[in-house]
């Protein structure tokens, strides 16, 4: 075999393996989504936002306590979440900019990002629904937002670094102060990316499961009582996935098939919002 | 009644000026010179020899970084401004600055130009308006952007990001204006256009400008500095430096036997 002949052999061997390699890794996103489509659809009615749960074993009911208090819970986490995460990121690329106390944040952040959300929610368990004594909503938005926060605070950092540097310095030429520089031009023209940031990180934690666990849990009740436990529609899928009841099982394909929806949502218009930016 | 114009009163005097970059690198080695009003004076020298250093600390700039220091001193109007009592943001509205890019605010060409304007306060509409125009006209802008005041200043060529620049630091009516390399970014129409336009600006302002190109200072300024290695080699009328210099140095950057 001549060297050429080895060497398009190989280049086939390695073309083949990453084709199937990525068709595998999409086989299964497509499969994942189109059950979830499948089954979901079937189960989706408007009962299923208009009411409340059905008492166990009995067809019937919604799960309007559910979305209510994932709405809830989410935008209290991005409510806390979403301020932290941007001053963090404006402190770490303009006021402590290039200092090595910037550089251990970035990189405690970065670690931030990849611990295990049930990490947190033990955490946020042991720190705010131990001592309060039973699971509240309020426990949930913090743990939601703990894991928001270092995802929002990265890209809110890179964002404001992609700023070139004279457009700061011609703001102060016209003798801004640097808190209105930050404010004024800035930020205007990190805005685009600190949103589509700000939107991923929601997307991010709309799905998370453990960390509601341990902190708000679930409640079968409508309640919006965030000092009280509080339905969600992850923690709730996890009940009903588990549960004996066929209805049960339906409104949870249900329930995945809306929180799926509302993800690809989020995380399209972030890619668009990218795209339409940078075309 | 006769109005007494004094041309060739002083605007800026430099004194024995040293600067240090982050506390040790000496960049500007005891700099001598007065810049006459309502004139341009260019600084030329070959890269590195700390002309843009030297006009960076007429409006401070150079506080924006830690462990710069200057000595000697700047007055201006009678103050040293390098005094640590001086107000930086009075002082940058008096001494305006234009970089080598074009450096438009992301929002409206209106609004880029009224950012001045209403940091010093100025919030009715209507006065904003006129001034923004002004500045415009001024800046032999307005005719090409008067149809589009409200469209992203990022949609104008390099050329009118420049003149918009410009209308930006001439709105909040500067005494001086810092040109650092104003049209190297640019082609020659611009170029051209932004010569005029200085010409034109010193009957009311004062100019210094940093520029590489040397026809450029020739063509444009009334008095010339040549600096090397953070010395100011040489000063004086620009018709001097340029046909009759009495340094060597001088002649043989200006012959281009360096630089």
């Amino acid at each position: 075999m001549t060297q050429q002949q080895k060497r398009k052999i190989e280049g086939c061997i390695a073309l083949t393996l990453s084709t199937l390699a990525a068709f595998l890794g999409l086989f299964w996103l497509v499969f994942i989504l189109g059950d979830v489509l499948v089954h979901g659809m079937k189960a989706l009615n408007l009962d299923l936002f208009l009411n409340d749960p059905a008492p166990p074993g009995i067809e019937g009911g919604g799960l309007r306590n559910a979305f209510v208090g994932q709405l809830l819970i989410t935008l209290s986490a991005t409510l806390i979440g979403v301020p932290v995460g941007v001053l963090g990121g404006t402190f770490l690329a303009e006021y402590a900019r290039g200092t090595k106390r910037a550089r251990i944040i970035s990189i405690l952040a970065d670690i931030m990002v990849s611990v295990p959300s049930i990490v947190i929610g033990t955490f946020i368990y042991a720190v705010l629904v131990r001592p309060v004594g039973h699971f509240n909503g309020w426990a949930g938005a913090v743990a939601l937002s703990i894991i928001m926060i270092p995802v929002v605070l990265r890209t809110t950092e890179d964002m404001l670094s992609l700023v070139p540097w004279t457009l700061r310095e011609a703001a102060f030429a016209l003798g801004a102060p640097y808190y209105k520089v930050i404010i004024q031009v800035v930020y205007r023209g990190a805005a685009t990316g600190i949103l589509t940031g700000i939107l991923l990180s929601i997307a991010r934690v709309a799905g998370e499961t453990a960390p509601l666990l341990f902190t708000s849990f679930n409640n079968s009740f409508f309640s919006t009582d965030m000092k009280g436990p509080v339905s969600s529609l992850t923690v709730t899928i996890f009940q009903y996935a588990m549960g004996p009841y066929d209805s049960w099982h339906a409104q949870a394909w249900a329930a995945a098939f809306v929180i799926t929806i509302f993800i690809l949502l989020l995380t399209i218009t972030g890619r668009l919002i990218i795209k339409w930016r940078y075309k | 009644m006769e109005v007494q114009v004094v041309a060739d009163t002083t605007e800026l005097e430099v004194r024995g000026l040293d600067f240090y970059y982050s506390g040790n690198i000496h960049a500007l080695k005891n700099i001598n010179l007065s810049v006459a009003k309502n004139s341009v004076t260019a600084l030329i020298g070959p890269s590195g020899c700390g002309k843009t250093t030297l006009l960076r600390c007429f409006n401070r700039m150079h506080d924006l970084y830690p462990k710069n220091r200057y000595k000697g001193e700047i007055l201006f109007n009678g103050t040293d401004i390098l005094s640590p009592d001086t107000d930086l943001i009075d002082l940058r509205s008096c001494i305006g600055m234009v970089f080598q890019k074009p450096t438009p605010f992301p929002m409206s060409i209106f609004d880029n130009i009224a950012y001045g304007l209403k940091l010093r306060g100025i919030r009715k509409r209507a006065e904003l308006s006129e001034r923004v125009e002004k500045s415009l006209v001024h800046a032999a802008l307005f005719d090409e952007v008067k149809d589009k005041l409200l469209a992203s200043a990022y949609e104008l060529s390099g050329g009118q990001q420049q003149r918009l620049v410009i209308a930006r630091a001439l709105a909040v009516e500067p005494e001086v204006l810092l040109f650092d390399e104003p049209t190297s970014a640019l082609d020659p129409i611009s170029t051209a256009k932004i010569e005029e336009l200085a010409g034109i600006l010193k009957k009311e302002i004062t100019i210094i400008i940093v520029t590489h190109n040397m026809q450029q200072a020739a063509r444009i300024s009334d008095w010339t500095g040549f600096m090397m290695l953070g010395e100011l080699i040489e000063f004086g009328k620009t018709d001097k430096i340029f046909t009759a210099p009495s340094e060597k140095l001088t002649e043989d950057y200006i012959t281009g036997r360096f630089g």
